[in-house]
């Protein structure tokens, strides 16, 4: 099989299974409120299962999380009342994707921070060693001898 | 020695974050409940054992009280009843159930077969209280002061170790006198 239709593939697989996952058929007229509700019911943890979004759990907790969430849509609230009411009650732990916030700020500015090292470390290195080169007149040539 | 000092300073540095985040970080499975040291939400539920009245939280304003989340169809809630029932009979503290998505008659006939440790009993028919709880699971059992803050929440049943070291301690010396 070419890679294109391997990965053609795996993405319609990956597409559909969000829709596959939900696991009751919400009747949300609106279209635009039933990808909202989609998307929100699968980045908020199902508490009793953990690793599953509420969207995907079949307990009874994560169906009654999921009639508040269309709820709230239905009623007008925005994505973040939805997020904030989840929070309120269960905690930061139930967004898979937590916020950014002064606890775990070192969380989320670690990476970028570790990446500015390492270029300044780069950019220190090679421009000592070209430096080193241009000054040094043992510098090896492509033989390897100086 | 020098280039490996700021290396070096780097990765003690890492890991005393870490040990620290790894002392602080609570017991997998027990969630922290963000309503610790908040005010207990307000609920006003139907009562099981009187179709007369409500199980309004204004009216528990004022004393101590438990909140117990419990339901027939909880295993682990029928292997804490026995010490519910004692924790009633001491007298400390009332305790009051919510019955969470539960059938009533089921929820009376368990009762009737175990003993009754509940001042008031509120019905939680389609799991809206439970949510404003924070219950994930049952039982939890929140302790509530009369100033309506929750002190505590456990997770998982109530036991003789829970009792004495978690629930006594936090209740004031005149009203834990008794048990």
């Amino acid at each position: 099989m070419c890679r294109g239709g391997l990965v053609i593939a795996l993405l319609l697989a990956l597409s559909g299974s969000r829709m596959a996952c939900a696991i009751d058929a919400t009747s949300i007229a609106d279209p635009a409120l039933e990808a909202r509700y989609l998307e929100l019911t699968h980045e908020l943890r199902c508490m009793q299962c953990q690793n599953e979004s509420i969207a995907d759990s079949p307990v009874g907790l994560a169906s009654d999380l999921r009639r508040e969430v269309r709820d709230m849509l239905l009623a007008g609230k925005s994505d973040d009342d939805v997020r904030n009411y989840m929070v309120a009650r269960y905690g930061e732990f139930i967004l898979f994707r937590p916020r950014f916030s002064a606890r775990n700020a070192w969380l989320w500015l670690a990476p970028p921070l570790f990446l500015l090292i390492g270029l300044g470390v780069a950019v220190r290195v090679v421009r000592q060693r070209g430096a080193l080169a241009l000054t040094d007149p043992d510098v090896p040539d492509d033989d390897g001898r100086s | 020695m020098n280039r490996f000092a700021l290396p070096l300073a780097l990765f003690a540095l890492l890991v005393v974050v870490l040990a620290i985040s790894i002392r602080h970080s609570p017991d997998k499975g027990t969630i922290v409940s963000p309503l610790l040291g908040r005010a207990a939400p307000g609920f006003a539920l139907p009562s099981l054992t009187d179709a007369q009245h409500k199980v309004n939280s204004q009216d528990l304003k004022g004393h101590w009280y438990l909140l117990n989340v419990w339901g027939t169809w909880c295993v682990e809630c029928r292997a804490e009843h026995a010490m519910l029932v004692e924790v009633g009979k001491s007298g400390v503290i009332p305790i009051i159930g919510l019955d969470w998505k539960d059938e009533d008659d089921h929820a009376l006939e368990w009762l009737a077969q175990l003993g009754n440790p509940y001042q008031a009993i509120g019905v939680d028919h389609d799991g809206r209280t439970a949510i404003d709880w924070g219950v994930y699971g049952a039982p939890e059992t929140f302790l509530v002061s009369p100033q309506g803050i929750v002190v505590y929440k456990l997770v998982g049943p109530l036991t003789r170790e829970s009792w004495a070291q978690e629930f006594l301690p936090r209740l004031p010396q005149r009203v834990g006198a008794g048990s």
